[in-house]
């Protein structure tokens, strides 16, 4: 195993913070990893079956996942601690014929000042034939400063014959606003499964754009959303699946308004095939009467029985 | 230990509650039935809280509970399971087992108390309480998350509803095994004359008032059964 630093810079407790609410500290450092810390790369391990390299035309890296690799542990992670920076990363990930890999993703922001601090983490996977991914990617934000603390990530999939990815995002706090494009290209018995949590405060704004084409016969996409609109706070759900081949979709939009919380969905399904078969689900409204009854009828409060029903939604 | 007082209720000018005036004694099992319309559930969500009178008085352990909150009403010992369970996206079971106890409790107590009720613990025990399950499977979740409860009275509105002869075996069990290791007290709208049989007295509602209190044999045989037999069908040639 080859270890390499990239600079001294060292991790401080607020970094630590940071980072340990978007990945666990324990498992960080137990695979390959790289940490990019205010726009720089700040620490780097590769494997013998994972490499990463700094990209030399644009900001970002590229990391090469063997063929045949199997239950690799792979962590990118970013910190913005600096106000008023924007940061664009262009991350892409080579995965191998027939590996099965587990990455781990996402941006923490701590901005305790009054300028904006912006991560647009541009990321595209390309899957060999029956390679398998699960990707998860974290976002959030913290800091007492009235600096925005904005994150627009970039998911951009594409699946080979009999490959599958399945990707959890999650942003439960603190991101003023969120801009998040998800798209996917399948080919034949290609597997994409996408969920993803958004929980919104205050006058945060959130609006996920989701946009797959199923070109394969065989292949299949489920696509779910969870979020919670509260506060004055507004999001967007559009989704767009293209059937273009004997192909299953299933997305889903559920999501609970709160106090002034507004939420739009605008799912969209399209058929170009005789053969597929699309389907789409999505229910709005705030939370059930009858679940916080029966939660009070086992001794919550209200409040208590909300916060549950919540929890255990975003979960 | 429960004492209702001239309970009423009005909806629509029409009288669900009128006038109930009860009495239930510590430990008892006591069955109400009645025909639909009766007002047995209203009267029973009326002990819980989530309803509320027009007028009158609950009466529990000698306090006046007829303004208090479900949860306030849970806090001091009554419980209730839902003729309809509710559903929860995310929520599991073994979440809802964990909020329906009042300690903390392990995989393997909640996945006995599941086991009591007919379903196999471990499938179950990390699922949604979605409609992925179906109404029996979420009826027996919702019996368990009452039975964990403990309480000195735990209401049902009709359990039966939804479950198969197979698991209805199991829900008599439970109802035995609850009299005997918490000594509570039970309160169940029922229509099976299984239940009504292990009941100490059974209820008769009929429009809104309570018609007849009474062994499940005097109830049965002198007040519903012929009833019954007033709509059999005429033998042909029959005056």
């Amino acid at each position: 195993m080859e270890k390499t630093k990239l600079n001294d810079e060292l991790l401080n407790s607020v970094d630590e913070g940071v980072l340990g609410e978007i990945t666990k500290l324990d498992k960080l450092k137990t695979g390959a990893y790289n940490i990019r810390k205010n726009g720089q790369g700040i620490e780097r391990k590769i494997t013998e079956n994972v490499n990463i390299t700094t990209k030399k035309d644009k900001p970002g890296i590229n990391i090469y996942v063997k063929e045949n690799t199997k239950f690799e542990i792979v962590h990118i992670p970013v910190i913005l601690t600096q106000s008023g920076l924007t940061d664009i990363v262009y991350n892409d990930f080579f995965i191998g014929k027939n590996a099965n890999v587990y990455i781990v993703a996402g941006c923490g922001i701590h901005n305790d000042h009054h300028k904006d601090s912006r991560h647009d983490g541009i990321h595209r996977f390309f899957l060999e034939e029956g390679a398998k991914v699960k990707y998860i990617e974290k976002h959030y934000g913290e800091g007492t400063g009235d600096g925005k603390k904005i994150l627009n990530p970039v998911t951009e999939v594409y699946l080979k014959k009999g490959s599958s990815m399945e990707m959890e995002s999650t942003q439960i706090k603190g991101v003023d606003s969120t801009i998040r494009e998800t798209k996917g290209v399948l080919e034949e018995g290609a597997n994409f499964v996408v969920t993803e949590k958004i929980m919104t405060h205050g006058e945060q704004v959130a609006k996920t754009i989701f946009n797959v084409e199923l070109n394969g016969d065989d292949s299949s996409a489920h696509v779910t959303s969870r979020s919670v609109a509260a506060d004055n706070s507004k999001q967007y759900f559009i989704s767009k699946i293209y059937g273009n081949a004997k192909c299953f979709s299933h997305s889903e939009c559920d999501a609970i308004i709160q106090d002034n919380g507004k939420v739009t969905a605008a799912p969209e399904v399209t058929a170009n095939n005789i053969d597929a078969n699309l389907i789409h689900e999505a229910a709005i409204g705030k939370i059930a009467g009858e679940q916080i009854t029966k939660l009070m009828t086992l001794g919550l409060s209200e409040q208590e029985a909300e916060q549950e029903i919540v929890n255990g939604f975003l979960r | 230990m429960l004492e209702i007082k001239n309970l009423c209720f009005e909806r629509d000018n029409k009288k669900i509650l009128n006038n109930i005036n009860l009495e239930i004694d510590t430990g008892k099992f006591i069955a109400i039935t009645g025909p639909n319309g009766s007002g047995k559930s209203t009267l029973v969500k009326m002990i819980m809280g989530i309803e509320k009178p027009d007028s009158g008085e609950i009466i529990f352990d000698g306090k006046d509970i007829t303004n208090l909150e479900i949860n306030e009403r849970a806090k001091l010992g009554i419980s209730f399971a839902f003729q309809q369970p509710v559903k929860f996206k995310g929520i599991t079971v073994y979440d809802l087992l964990k909020i329906a106890a009042k300690k903390k409790i392990t995989r393997k107590e909640a996945c006995d108390v599941l086991s009591q009720v007919g379903l196999c613990a471990k499938e179950y025990v990390d699922r949604e309480v979605n409609g992925s399950l179906s109404g029996g499977e979420l009826k027996r979740i919702e019996i368990a998350s009452v039975v964990l409860r403990e309480s000195k009275l735990t209401i049902f509105d009709e359990p039966e509803a939804g479950i198969d002869l197979w698991s209805f075996n199991n829900l008599i069990e439970v109802f035995e095994n609850m009299r005997e290791l918490i000594k509570g007290t039970t309160l169940i709208i029922s229509h099976q004359e299984r239940i009504l049989n292990i009941a100490d007295e059974v209820i008769l509602m009929r429009r809104g008032k309570i018609e007849k209190i009474g062994s499940s044999k005097e109830i049965l045989e002198k007040t519903i059964k012929p009833t019954v037999n007033c709509c059999r069908i005429k033998k042909e040639g029959e005056k």
